[in-house]
């Protein structure tokens, strides 16, 4: 990868950047540097502070101590204004978002004006704008219809929505935050492409990783972020994987070993289940699951994942199909008969469906059970046995709380993703499904996470893992099906599977070109 | 049935349909405005009150009509700053907050007027806005006498909701209403203050709704009387879910509703002798709920509406 | 800039803390108009002070008063704690009463230990049914309650109208629109001689007891919470929402109705369309200030009631208006919302460690 010029002026200054959250110090001291066409990849783990670190860049957070400094075009550095996305955009400063922030309801061309003029001025000057777009598009290759309305668009193609925006407000810098948790990997290679041919043309590039092969692949430069302290600053050449990977982690990394397990009798039957209109839908879905296997679901978010889930989950009818426990067919299903059915559900958005923020560790703990002769009788709540066994779960499951009676809000994201593996895994289901289980985790809540999974399986559970991150997949799953707009492909061995073709499937290549 | 038929070729029918809509016109605007920003606004009765007796008590005190409806405007923005406060950066419920604010004005306004005038048998009369008289138009046959002899602050409804839509589809600061109520987010990240908008919308539109009050003191009647609002504010909430947040819909939505019911006070007429009055009068309300109920389905809800923003979380 | 840091547990004490500082701060707000008004505040204050607690008689008068607030307060404060947005409880308490007339004057006839559970049910049942109706357009057909319950109330009230000028005119009225008296069988009985206090204190207190033990004991409640706290979550669980939120509904408007019931039952002894001075929506007042906590009803109730009360009086000592009242009341709502904040969270201003934000 062709270098920066030595010389070449520094774009953007972090000067000992501390930010503290009650207890926690997210930021400690931070330094860094950007080059004028340099690609700086910032690597570390969940909570590391990398996400903290850009948002104080970008003025959503303001610095407790440090300043941040921009390069003013003379090349001199000033320091520009905490706590002010506008301050941050006005110096050039652009950033691309882990969540999408794009107004869904207007066109793809009002996202990128949005701001961009002043709000008295009487009319909205589109065409100047769609000129300027055009030309940039051209230019950096990044294609999308400047008419659509962004609900309509895929996830990669607002990735590219969200850099046009910056580029269009003449970004010095560009900031992405996880650009490719989202993307299949030849999609990753394209941005990838792209972001080489933007810092080529002078633009300094941040990207947010936790993703060692891209990191190595993709930057010039990697400054690696633990426990909020920038722990290392090296040319990407002078990098190794391993060594990148103990500086992320702290300590030598021991990989999750799957293990061969023994696959029994089919479990768990889909057939033909349809559900859903528009972009979130699955449709004609077909799935067997056997006890004693892992088996993993590919796909680029957004292409029917969540309604898979939450079919499964007993949240949603299908209008065609049916599904199959064991001996049981559960159609017209509710979430309380697949609990009763025996199959525990891990929703991928635990803070919204998975727990209640205002009852107690204890209620949250007992929330699915609420009906069962353990936790009530004659419709009366049974208070001292419902915490007898919350203590026990928080002990067997090393929920760190103050105690069953506190608000479980109070929890950490991974405290709280212990509740649900506890209240769900407690009754043995025969069937476990993970939905996204590690999204957002730190490296030991999510080694807890998998080690729960693989008890499951060994012990003769079906566990269906839903993910879109494809090292997890691949580490966890005995075989592995993927997901494109609304349609499942046939389970393969994981064995039998690569980056590169799961990828492509991923994207509806092989699929189509099967058909 | 000839008889149904000859209501709806009446000019003074449609002039009538044109005067029950015009309060809910600006009630709708000032209530779709809020909401597209992503606040619900349920002080609209309340305020809507307040605007009635502030602008009819401008009047009185001798401050002319025009100053009249610019202290209703006054007071309307006012009490939709307090809602302001209140939902956008404290971030409380939009529900609670909203109730509140109409008992608020509500009660402020009787307070005042009573305080006023504590001993008068029937309410003072102010002079009241006249049917303006456009020429060539209001002279038209049939046209002019249904649609073009109403008072000022029917043209000035006219006027709102197309300046409305302009502003909405055609300026930044409309593309910017419309982001905020959807992903406050997009907003933030492109520099823009959320609050600002929110806050600024919520109180320009409490000032048109107050309007909506205003024209009741000061142009469908001459005076103000306990309860004359009469859950109008409410219907404009309904309606406003009606007309999918569009103005011109929204336009649309509230003749539809004059005409009805124009249309249901004329059939009283006709048939009162056997149903009772208040069926009649009940008519508005079940009118409204019919609406919610033919819309609720896919009413396109804007994706922020209820929701606080705190910046730094997601 | 101003910032939020969530608190951990909340003390009951801190709780009761917010509903008095929200008190306070109204009385202390509703100087302003009551200086315009040409009031000396101190003297207003006694005049009201004295008008609600100054006397037996007075004492008597305001807990009459506080009786349907506290059944309106509980039906708000059981819905809003399921996020069911009940603003209706005006409209059931006219259904209630209107159903405690139907019954009570000679639709049935029978001893007392008959007639007067007959009427309490009959009111209760009415007040649920009016409720199940938006209750049910929103779980079936998605229509927000807040617009449906709030424009029922306005239906109900023309429908008792027609009711009182129609079928269930008293014929010995001579002419004005009010119901025939309830049988003396039927009436809830006094609970002292010589004042209107009557039963319906009773219901209401037994009736704040029992939903306090329905949320605080049983699966029911323990569903309420859920529901009210985090639907998705809830329905994920396997939590019937539905169903939760037809049982609130009933069982709000219900209390609503029983309100009406001990206004035509234990107090009027008939039925006229202005049976309510609002106690519908101040029963939303009272439910807020109380932090929707079943027995903080009750003194929430008694709080309003005494100036309800105690505003009549001085209003009559002094000819300003007693609006007054509702104005009171109205910024009660305001300022008990503002000081729920100090509830939840530690409010800091910009710079000094914020920590809404979570550190990813």
């Amino acid at each position: 990868m062709a270098l920066p010029a030595k010389d070449a002026p520094v774009l953007l200054r972090l000067d000992g950047i501390t930010k503290r959250f009650g207890a926690l110090t997210a930021n400690d001291a931070v330094c860094l540097d950007l080059k004028q066409g340099e690609i700086l990849a910032l690597l570390g783990e969940n909570g590391a502070g990398k996400t903290t670190l850009m948002n104080i860049l970008f003025g959503h957070y303001v610095a407790d101590e440090g300043s941040v400094l921009v390069s003013r075009g003379d090349g001199d550095l000033s320091p520009l204004e905490p706590g002010s996305p506008h301050a941050a955009l006005e110096a050039g400063v652009g950033m691309v978002h882990q969540h999408f922030t794009l107004a869904e309801n207007l066109s793809v061309l009002d996202n990128i004006l949005l701001g961009t003029e002043k709000l008295s001025t009487l009319k909205s000057r589109r065409a100047p704008a769609r000129r300027k777009l055009e030309d940039l598009m051209t230019r950096s290759g990044l294609a999308v219809s400047l008419d659509m309305r962004v609900s309509q668009l895929s996830v990669g193609e607002k990735q590219r929505v969200e850099i046009l925006k910056a580029l269009y407000r003449n970004a010095k810098v560009l900031v992405l935050d996880e650009p490719t948790a989202v993307l299949t990997p030849q999609e990753s290679d394209t941005l990838f492409a792209i972001l080489k041919k933007l810092a080529d043309a002078g633009l300094g590039i941040i990207f947010i990783s936790h993703k060692l092969a891209e990191v190595m692949a993709a930057s010039h430069r990697i400054a690696v972020l633990r426990g909020g302290a920038k722990v290392a600053d090296l040319p990407t050449s002078e990098c190794d994987q391993r060594q990148l990977a103990e500086l992320m982690v702290g300590h030598e990394v021991s990989e999750t070993v799957r293990g061969t397990g023994a696959p029994g009798d089919t479990l768990f039957i889909l057939t033909g289940v349809s559900a859903g209109e528009s972009r979130e839908s699955i449709r004609d879905v077909n799935l067997d699951l056997r006890s004693g296997e892992i088996l993993g679901i590919a796909g680029v978010s957004g292409n029917g994942q969540t309604m898979l889930a939450r079919v499964i989950s007993g949240l949603e009818t299908p209008f065609a199909g049916s599904m199959r426990l064991g001996e049981r067919t559960l159609t017209q299903a509710n979430a309380r008969t697949m609990i009763d059915a025996g199959l525990a559900r891990i929703p991928e958005d635990r803070h919204r469906d998975g727990i209640v923020g205002a009852m107690t560790v204890s209620e949250n703990l007992a929330i699915e059970a609420i009906r069962k002769p353990d936790c009530q009788r004659f419709g009366l709540l049974r208070f001292a046995a419902m915490r007898e066994k919350a203590r026990a779960m928080i002990d067997a499951y090393d929920i760190r709380c103050q105690g069953e009676d506190s608000p479980a809000r109070l929890l950490s994201g991974g405290n709280i993703q212990k509740i649900v593996l506890a209240r769900t895994l407690e009754t043995e289901p025969k069937v476990v499904l993970a939905a996204q289980p590690s999204r957002g985790l730190d490296v030991g809540a999510t080694s807890e996470v998998y080690r729960r999974l693989l008890a499951a399986r060994a012990r003769g559970a079906g566990v269906l893992l839903i993910s879109e991150d494809l090292d997890e997949l691949m580490r966890l799953s005995d075989r592995i099906a993927v997901i494109h707009r609304g349609h499942l492909s046939d389970a393969e061995p994981t064995e039998t599977l690569d980056r590169g073709t799961l990828g492509l499937r991923m994207a509806g290549h092989t699929m189509e070109a099967a058909e | 049935m000839s008889d149904i038929l000859e209501i709806f070729m009446s000019a003074s029918f449609w002039a009538a349909a044109i005067r029950i809509a015009t309060p809910l016109i600006f009630g709708v605007v000032g209530a779709l405005i809020c909401e597209r920003s992503g606040v619900l606004n349920l002080g609209i009765e309340g305020i809507f009150t307040a605007g009635a007796m502030a602008g009819w008590m401008a009047v009185w005190l001798g401050a002319g009509l025009w100053g009249g409806v610019l202290v209703a405007a006054l007071a309307g923005g006012f009490f939709g700053l307090i809602h302001a406060v209140l939902t956008v950066p404290l971030g409380l419920s939009q529900h609670v907050s909203g109730i509140g604010v109409t008992l608020f004005a509500t009660s402020l306004s009787y307070f005042i007027y009573r305080t006023a005038l504590p001993d008068v048998s029937s309410p003072p009369r102010i002079e009241a806005f006249q049917p303006l008289d456009i020429p060539v138009l209001s002279d038209l046959p049939f046209l002019g006498p249904a649609l073009f002899q109403q008072t000022p602050l029917t043209f000035l409804a006219l006027f709102l909701v197309a300046a409305t839509a302009y502003v909405l589809y055609r300026t930044p600061l409309g593309l910017a209403i419309q982001a905020v109520g959807d992903n406050p987010a997009a907003v933030e990240s492109q520099g823009l203050s959320v609050y600002g908008l929110r806050m600024g919308t919520v109180v320009a539109g409490s000032a048109i709704m107050a309007l909506g009050g205003a024209f009741l003191t000061m142009s469908a009647f001459d005076a103000f009387f306990f309860g004359m609002v009469n859950g109008r504010g409410w219907i404009c909430i309904a309606l406003t879910v009606f007309a999918s947040w569009r103005p011109g819909k929204a336009l649309l939505g509230a003749l539809l509703f004059g005409a009805f019911d124009a249309f249901q006070v004329r059939l009283q007429t006709e048939v009162g002798s056997f149903i009772p009055g208040q069926v009649f009068l009940m008519m508005p309300y079940l009118l409204s709920i019919a609406a919610l109920i033919v819309v609720a389905r896919r009413a396109d809800y804007p994706r922020a509406l209820l929701v606080p923003y705190f910046r730094g979380q997601r | 800039m101003i910032r939020f840091e969530p608190r951990g547990p909340v003390a009951v004490s801190r709780t009761i803390g917010v509903s008095v500082t929200a008190a306070v701060a109204a009385l202390v707000l509703a100087a302003i108009p009551m200086l315009f008004a040409g009031l000396s505040v101190l003297d207003a204050y006694v005049l009201m002070i004295k008008g609600a607690w100054g006397s037996m008689f007075a004492f008597t008068e305001m807990l009459t008063r506080a009786s349907p607030l506290i059944l309106t307060g509980l039906a708000a404060a059981v819905a809003f704690r399921a996020k069911l947005w009940n603003i209706g409880a005006e409209g059931q308490l006219y259904a209630g009463a209107l159903a405690a007339v139907a019954v009570g004057t000679g639709l049935i006839s029978g001893p007392s230990f008959v007639l007067v559970p007959a009427v309490i049910v009959a009111g209760a049942l009415a007040g649920g049914l009016v409720m199940l109706v938006p209750t049910l357009l929103k779980t079936r057909l998605g229509v927000d309650e807040v617009v449906t319950t709030l424009l029922l109330n306005f239906v109900i009230l023309l429908f008792v109208q027609m009711m009182l000028e129609g079928p269930m005119q008293d014929p010995m009225g001579m002419g004005w629109p009010q119901s025939e008296p309830i049988l003396d069988e039927a009436a809830l009985p006094k609970l002292m001689d010589r004042m209107r206090i009557h039963w319906g204190l009773v219901i209401a207190l037994a009736a704040s007891l029992g939903v306090y033990f329905l949320l605080k004991r049983t699966v029911w409640g323990f569903e309420i919470r859920a529901v009210g706290e985090n639907a998705a979550a809830a329905r994920h669980a396997g939590i019937p929402v539905t169903a939760t939120f037809i049982r609130v509904g009933l069982l709000s408007g219900a209390l609503a109705g029983l309100a009406g019931v001990g206004e035509v039952a234990g107090l009027k002894g008939y039925l006229t369309a202005d049976l309510s001075p609002g106690f519908g929506y101040s029963g939303i007042v009272v439910a807020m200030l109380a932090g929707l906590s079943p027995i903080g009803v009750v003194f929430a109730a008694l709080f309003i009631a005494s100036i309800f009360v105690g505003a009549d009086s001085m209003s009559r000592a002094t000819g300003v208006s007693n609006y007054l009242a509702d104005l009171i009341v109205a910024i009660s709502l305001l300022s008990v919302l503002v000081s729920g904040l100090f509830l939840r969270f530690r409010i800091r201003l910009a710079g000094t460690r914020p920590a809404r934000e979570s550190a990813k």
